[in-house]
């Protein structure tokens, strides 16, 4: 089920190349558009889809596969923090979703880079990454023996 | 010198019809090159069956008022400002490259048919004009030759990869920089080295507007057409089958980055 690019729409900016975790959106040489240069390793992650500024790419299953008909299309929008989608199937019925992606404004939130790296002695604490503080609480509870009912073990 | 008319100076050794044909045949060229792409790639057949499929996929009908609308709309917005660019470099280098190549051919076409030779002086302002077309191609287009070029900003390629893609943007500035060192090498004396940069002038044009079935050339027509195409879609409802914009407030600043090879 790879991407493919219409090339009529884009405009060639390179975010779906930039995007790509499997690295196969690259710019074509005669008309300097994107396009899909390995379907067969595409994994529809979608990523390229929602990067896309102008909306030029789509996606679409092979046709022994998935018969074709239905469109499953994706709008993100990162000014309003919202992605959206609109499902249409063969038969005409049509599904629309919008999900938020962030309630925060972009860059707000630490990236793992940003914080310091662990030290030998939090390497050895049973406390995870960012606990206690991510949990809310002062301190991770835990039960202590003299609390234990008599006769349990 | 920015006020001097070159082919006023070059009429002496070529005669203006002979100026004046060449024009023309570069038009003829471009007009003809587009239509035998437009034939080549069937993309008139295609555009108009798109087109039916749109109307049809509608769910609101669009009235010839709001047509127009969305013409006027299209040519302001996605034609005269280039608003299409997300990324404010490439809109930038974008605009100076067209509005440039407009003041370049349109005080070409002035000069070399109202003030073909000295006996016919041209108003100041139209050899400073066509100086400064030819200026501001260079800019926008060297700009993005070197920096902006996804194949070297998202894909990592080095600035002197030549592709067929390149084949506009490459004929394009060096007509325009052959154009004003030519200009500027006949105004300082002419002799033998005018003659070369005119004859590598020459060159460069006639590939420019000559390669136009091979180029990226024609995107000036076709590009219009596909947004015109695009916002008729949005306003019929049919949207490429895209989700309707969420119907929440803009809240954040956006996040896009301009693409960076890694």
């Amino acid at each position: 089920m790879p991407t493919f690019v219409y090339m009529t729409s884009c405009d060639g900016c390179g975010h779906c190349v930039d995007i790509c975790p499997s690295d196969i959106m690259h710019i074509d040489t005669t008309y300097r558009r994107a396009y899909n240069i390995e379907p067969n390793m595409c994994w529809e992650c979608y990523s390229c889809v929602k990067a896309c500024p102008q909306n030029a790419i789509d996606c679409r299953g092979y046709a022994d596969f998935a018969p074709l008909g239905h469109s499953v299309r994706v709008l993100r929008e990162d000014t309003k923090g919202t992605i959206s989608w609109r499902i249409r199937f063969r038969d005409g019925r049509e599904k629309n979703f919008v999900s938020p992606i962030r309630t925060t404004p972009w860059g707000s939130i630490k990236a793992p880079s940003d914080y310091a790296a662990p030290t030998a002695d939090d390497m050895k604490s049973q406390l995870l990454a960012h606990e206690p503080e991510s949990l809310k609480v002062e301190k991770l509870p835990a039960l202590a023996p003299d609390k234990l009912k008599q006769g349990l073990v | 010198m920015f006020t001097a008319n070159p082919f006023a100076q070059l009429s002496v050794s070529i005669p203006p019809a002979v100026m004046q044909a060449y024009v023309v045949l570069m038009i003829v060229l471009v007009a003809g090159g587009t239509l035998a792409d437009l034939m080549h790639k069937k993309s008139a057949r295609y555009f108009f069956e798109y087109w039916r499929n749109v109307k049809r996929r509608g769910t609101r009908p669009v009235g010839g008022g709001e047509m127009l609308s969305l013409a006027i709309r299209t040519a302001v917005v996605e034609g005269l400002t280039s608003g299409e660019f997300c990324n404010p470099q490439r809109r930038v280098a974008h605009l100076l490259t067209m509005y440039g190549f407009i003041a370049y051919v349109v005080t070409t076409l002035i000069l070399v048919f109202a003030y073909p030779t000295s006996a016919t002086p041209a108003p100041a302002i139209v050899p400073a004009l066509w100086y400064l077309g030819a200026l501001l191609v260079c800019i926008g287009g060297y700009w993005f030759w070197f920096f902006i070029r996804v194949d070297v900003a998202a894909e990592g390629h080095p600035p002197y990869r030549l592709v067929r893609a390149d084949l506009f943007i490459v004929s394009l500035l060096a007509s325009t920089t052959l154009a004003l060192i030519w200009a500027i090498v006949q105004w300082a004396g002419g002799g033998t080295g005018a003659h070369v940069l005119l004859a590598l002038y020459l060159l460069a044009t006639t590939v420019l507007f000559g390669s136009v079935p091979w180029s990226k050339f024609s995107h000036m027509f076709y590009k219009p057409a596909a947004a015109f195409q695009k916002r008729v879609e949005q306003a019929n409802g049919s949207r490429r089958n895209l989700p309707a914009p969420a119907n929440v407030p803009i809240k954040f600043e956006s996040a896009r980055r301009p693409p960076r090879n890694y």
